[in-house]
């Protein structure tokens, strides 16, 4: 296979994986776009921090500050984290259930591209009028008042990328529920496969109030509704529920399978079964659950009342104990283990402690009355940040190099590895506990500057240098990829050593049928299992047969291009009118733009209409191929 | 609830949090440095939830720490084979009661402040009416400025907010463009001005700690409103109660606008009332103006909420309020030469409310009848 790849042009690798249905390339996609966005919004997080070292500084100006934070947090939530955790569900879930692929490639595919356009969509807004300035939360009397068409490239740009992540969200809830191999049953599925199901449950129900929201903020912007024109008729307390509706749940979606890689990491290199397995599961659905009713702690301040703030101040506690309970069994894996320190294993850890601390800020915050105090202070950033990067990007850099031999083939190097994480834990922290006492200090967040004399000065400087600290950090891994890549040394089947679950069980490259024969599972952690008691192979649970694969499409990649033509249309649909918002009633009217918004559904519906009516029926991978690809194997393992 | 955790190990444990955190911040200014009740309240059960908080994450690290070093491979040698434990029932039962415990003690106070703080009963009378016996003052917040008005003895002002000591202020709270957040972090908690409706809260200046800070506090609009969100600061006046009656009967006897004395001036004036009075009240009337009110703009203490108040900075202010505050309404809504500006500049400078010019005993009795023609507007809400 390694060599065959090496004969064939650029072009053709390239319309490879445009037309990829193969959910270990598309993992490799999502993790190339979303690493590519994670640079782009740290970049933000740069200017952000460079413009905030000193008071009174100039080196953005006010607006352009605005637009700096708003797709900072934009890409970072949706464009760096959701699909850097998408492209390990997709690396690893598929195998860790023993499935030939997910159920539904097409989407898988589908949810790939629609995410990439809408966040290339996004972005473009840097290069056509300015970006949306209005907060990642976009708050409704805000983002209608904002000129421009900047909040127009959010709502579009998030439409498209949020219907790409719901999909891919229906896609992991069928593929667990329906794809599992015999013996798998819920009780014996890793925990990265438990969290990855609750997370994509979450995303089913969560992200229908997010595009709900962002449909009647794009028909007000942009066809003349007045859904949140208060003078009209309209309510803007409404976008906060549905944004929020979302937005909690959606820190659940990220740190989730965040939990699900540590879980698997702490078990493998403490080579000890994950410590209380069935409360770590039932924790885990217990924190889905939850966290659908805790919405309303981001609105404490609005004024709900002081019943709504003291139901949702005591059901925001109750989310601690769970959380106190995966901490707790987290820490009785590694007690009495032997624990290696390999990077993933480092990261692990220091998410630990980390991650503690952001989880009892968030329970300060649940206390309403002190929370009116902390609300959109420097408190908040602190505490978020706190749970995103110590939670959410700890376990995104562990998984990183965990998996990085199973998606590649080769072994990020260790020397360089633990260089950047103890720069960016010590960075990280370095940055955001400073900013704790800010906002106790009254430093409100999302200011563009702050005068002198309030005695922000020194910790603000400390909280900049942290983050240059975490930007080197993020340099070397970036070097030590490149200099992995370029080196190109093989690794074989599990080459951590200490694999415990059924995806290390696979020969390094994973073939691309992955299993020449679904496997039996034995129990939880059935690789370690089979190592333990066995000669270290799985039990097939059919005989060598043909099998069928998915063929490959570009209709994905075509429907997605087609919604990304069309956003152009509705974007500059209600330039100039005389019944828009006044926000973009002012600019030059375009007539093209009903033209184009015309063309590019013309090309989402015709393309799913062959979609539809053309029928693919895959293909069949014979025996012989299969005892082929199982020789060579076997010549390369000697 | 006090005498809940008031023993013995607790104040040992909060002397040294209150060194380490009251040690920081300015008093104007930070919430660790509460100057009322209500930021005392919230301040209180901050320390109560750091306290938990800590003990919490003492018991993480302590365990962590001690797992961490017991089972390093190059403590246990390569040929351990760790000894594969399902779980623990017992300690499943441990870690999801006790914090189960901890949350209830936290959970108590916070329901009861959360009733506690909302509670703006007092604002209205029996009957529905708007109470004059108490200080009440409407917020409407503009990008980027607040105005102030005094229902009870109809008195408007703005960007300085004065407020009497040791007594409950309540706010009423409105956004007249888009949402900001009245927030004043030494006093207490933020509130929200939704455009949507009136938020009612609030707030109590203790004499004594207005007099550490001086007698003036900070405020700030602690939600993002657009590219000035940053300059939309406001101060906070508070005077005893005394003083404070004295200003607002001051205020009140403001009822032509005041002549300017010098010559300058004098033009200013002639320009400010052609080019400036359409959105700017120079008298204390008039509450929803599309500027500030700038009848007292004299004795203020800031320009443009942030900048120090002097004439150099006005004329700055006037001549291009765009560099100063980006995204202002005031930005090319009128035509003046330097020279122009210059006067109107100087007049405004004199716009200074005199002090005693009041009579106090008069307040009461206007406030009587503005309660009765105000309550018919504040019923409908």
């Amino acid at each position: 296979m390694a060599s065959a790849t090496k004969k064939r042009g650029v072009g053709s690798v390239i319309w490879d994986y445009m037309t990829t249905v193969d959910h270990k390339k598309i993992a490799i996609l999502y993790l190339i776009a979303g690493g590519f966005f994670f640079a782009l919004g740290g970049i933000e997080a740069m200017l952000i921090r460079i413009q905030l070292a000193v008071p009174n500084n100039d080196f953005l100006s006010a607006g352009l500050f605005n637009e700096v934070i708003t797709m900072h947090g934009t890409t970072m939530i949706f464009l760096a984290a959701m699909p850097l955790l998408f492209a390990f569900m997709n690396a690893t879930v598929p195998l860790q259930i023993g499935a030939r692929d997910v159920a539904f490639p097409f989407l898988n595919s589908l949810g790939v591209w629609l995410f990439i356009f809408g966040g290339i969509f996004l972005n473009l807004s840097w290069f056509m009028g300015g970006a949306p300035d209005a907060g990642w939360t976009s708050y409704a009397s805000l983002s209608i008042n904002s000129p421009g068409h900047g909040i127009d490239f959010y709502a579009l740009g998030l439409q498209i990328a949020g219907a790409g992540t719901l999909i891919s969200g229906i896609n992991f809830v069928t593929t667990i529920i329906s794809m599992r191999a015999p013996g798998m049953t819920y009780m014996r599925m890793p925990l990265m496969t438990w969290t990855t199901l609750v997370a994509s449950v979450l995303i089913v129900f969560a992200f229908p109030p997010l595009t709900i929201g962002i449909f009647l903020l794009t028909f007000d912007r942009m066809f003349g509704s007045s859904f949140f024109l208060v003078e009209t008729g309209g309510n803007t307390i409404i976008w906060e529920h549905l944004f929020w509706i979302f937005g909690h749940p959606e820190v659940y979606i990220l740190i989730l399978p965040a939990f699900g890689i540590f879980s698997e990491i702490f078990a493998t290199f403490a080579r000890k079964r994950l410590f209380g397995y069935s409360a770590m599961v039932f924790a885990t659905v217990l924190i889905g659950f939850f966290g659908f009713m805790v919405w309303a702690h981001h609105m404490f301040t609005v004024g709900l009342g002081p019943t709504a703030n003291a139901i949702f101040a005591v059901a925001t506690m109750a989310i601690a104990v769970p959380t106190g309970i995966k901490i707790f069994n987290w820490i009785f894996t590694i007690w009495g283990g032997s624990i290696e320190f390999t990077t993933p294993m480092l990261y692990a850890l220091a998410f630990i402690p980390s991650f503690v601390m952001g989880g009892v800020t968030g329970i300060m915050q649940a206390a309403a009355p002190a929370d009116y105090q902390y609300h959109d202070s420097y408190f908040i950033v602190a505490h978020f940040h706190y749970v995103i990067v110590g939670g959410v990007v700890f376990g995104l850099l562990a998984g990183l190099h965990y998996y990085w031999p199973l998606m590649f083939g080769t072994m990020l190097s260790e020397k360089l590895g633990k260089i950047s994480f103890v720069l960016f834990v010590a960075g990280f922290h370095v940055t955001f506990l400073i900013q704790h006492f800010l906002g106790l200090w009254g430093m409100p967040r999302r200011v563009f500057t702050y005068l002198d004399g309030q005695g922000y000065n020194t910790s603000n400087m400390i909280s900049t240098v942290g983050a240059l600290m975490m930007a080197v950090a993020v340099i070397i891994l970036l070097i030590n990829i490149i200099i992995t890549v370029a080196k190109n040394q093989k690794v074989g089947r599990d080459p951590w050593g200490d694999g415990r679950t059924l995806e290390w069980s696979l020969p390094i490259p994973v073939p691309y049928y992955n299993f020449a024969q679904t496997p039996l599972i034995r129990g939880l952690d059935a690789y370690w299992i089979e190592k333990k008691e066995n000669d270290g192979k799985m039990m097939p649970a059919e005989s060598l047969d043909d099998f069928h694969m998915p063929n490959n499409s570009i209709i994905p990649f075509v429907i997605s291009l087609g919604l990304f033509v069309a956003a152009f249309g509705a974007l500059h649909f209600a330039s100039g009118k005389e019944w828009a918002i006044d926000a973009v009633s002012d600019l030059p009217q375009h007539p093209w733009a009903l033209w184009v918004l015309i063309l590019g559904l013309a090309i989402v519906f015709i393309s799913m209409g062959v979609r539809s009516w053309k029928d693919d029926l895959g293909y069949y991978v014979t025996k012989e191929e299969v005892l082929k690809d199982l020789e060579e194997q076997e010549r390369g393992a000697k | 609830m006090k005498n809940r955790w008031m023993n013995a190990k607790w104040i040992g444990l909060i002397s040294v949090l209150m060194v380490f955190l009251s040690g920081c911040g300015k008093n104007h200014l930070s919430t660790l440095r509460p100057a009322g009740e209500v930021g005392q309240e919230q301040f209180n059960l901050m320390l109560l939830s750091i306290i938990i908080m800590i003990l919490v994450i003492l018991v993480v690290v302590v365990l962590f720490t001690f797992a961490l070093t017991k089972s390093r491979r190059s403590k246990v040698g390569e040929d351990f084979e760790p000894k594969d434990v399902a779980g623990n029932h017992t300690l499943e039962v441990i870690w999801t009661s006790i914090p189960i415990l901890l949350l209830i003690i936290l959970a108590i106070p916070t329901i009861y402040f959360t009733f506690k703080q909302a509670d703006t009963q007092a604002m209205e009378t029996e009957d529905g009416e708007l109470n004059s016996e108490e200080v009440i003052v409407n917020v409407t917040a503009h990008q980027y400025w607040w105005e102030f008005e005094y229902p009870n003895q109809e008195v408007v002002t703005s960007q300085e907010l004065v407020v009497p000591t040791d007594t409950k202020v309540y706010f009423n709270l409105h956004g007249a463009d888009v949402k900001h957040s009245f927030w004043v972090p030494a006093a207490g908690g933020k509130m929200d001005t939704n455009i949507d409706g009136i938020n009612s809260f609030y707030l109590v200046f203790d004499d004594e700690k207005a007099q550490d800070s001086e007698r003036l506090f900070y405020g700030k609009c602690a939600e993002l409103c657009g590219p000035s969100h940053a300059l939309m600061d406001f101060k906070v006046k508070a005077l005893p109660q005394e003083e404070y009656d004295q200003w607002l009967a001051d205020m009140k006897a403001v009822e032509e606008p005041a002549q300017a004395s010098a010559d300058d001036a004098a033009e200013g004036q002639e320009i400010f009332n052609n080019s400036c009075i359409g959105c700017h009240a120079v008298t204390p009337q008039g509450a929803g103006a599309q500027g500030p009110n700038l009848a007292n703009f004299g004795d203020r203490d800031l320009i443009a909420g942030y900048l120090e108040h002097n004439k150099e900075n006005l004329v700055d202010w006037i001549s291009d309020p765009e560099s100063l505050k980006p995204g202002n309404k005031m930005t090319g809504a009128y035509d003046l030469s330097e020279e122009e500006i210059d006067k109107v500049a100087e007049y405004l400078m004199e716009l200074k409310v005199e002090e005693g010019s009041g009579d106090v005993s008069a307040l009461e009795e206007d406030a009587e009848e503005s309660s009765e023609e105000d309550s018919s507007e504040e019923g409908g809400n």
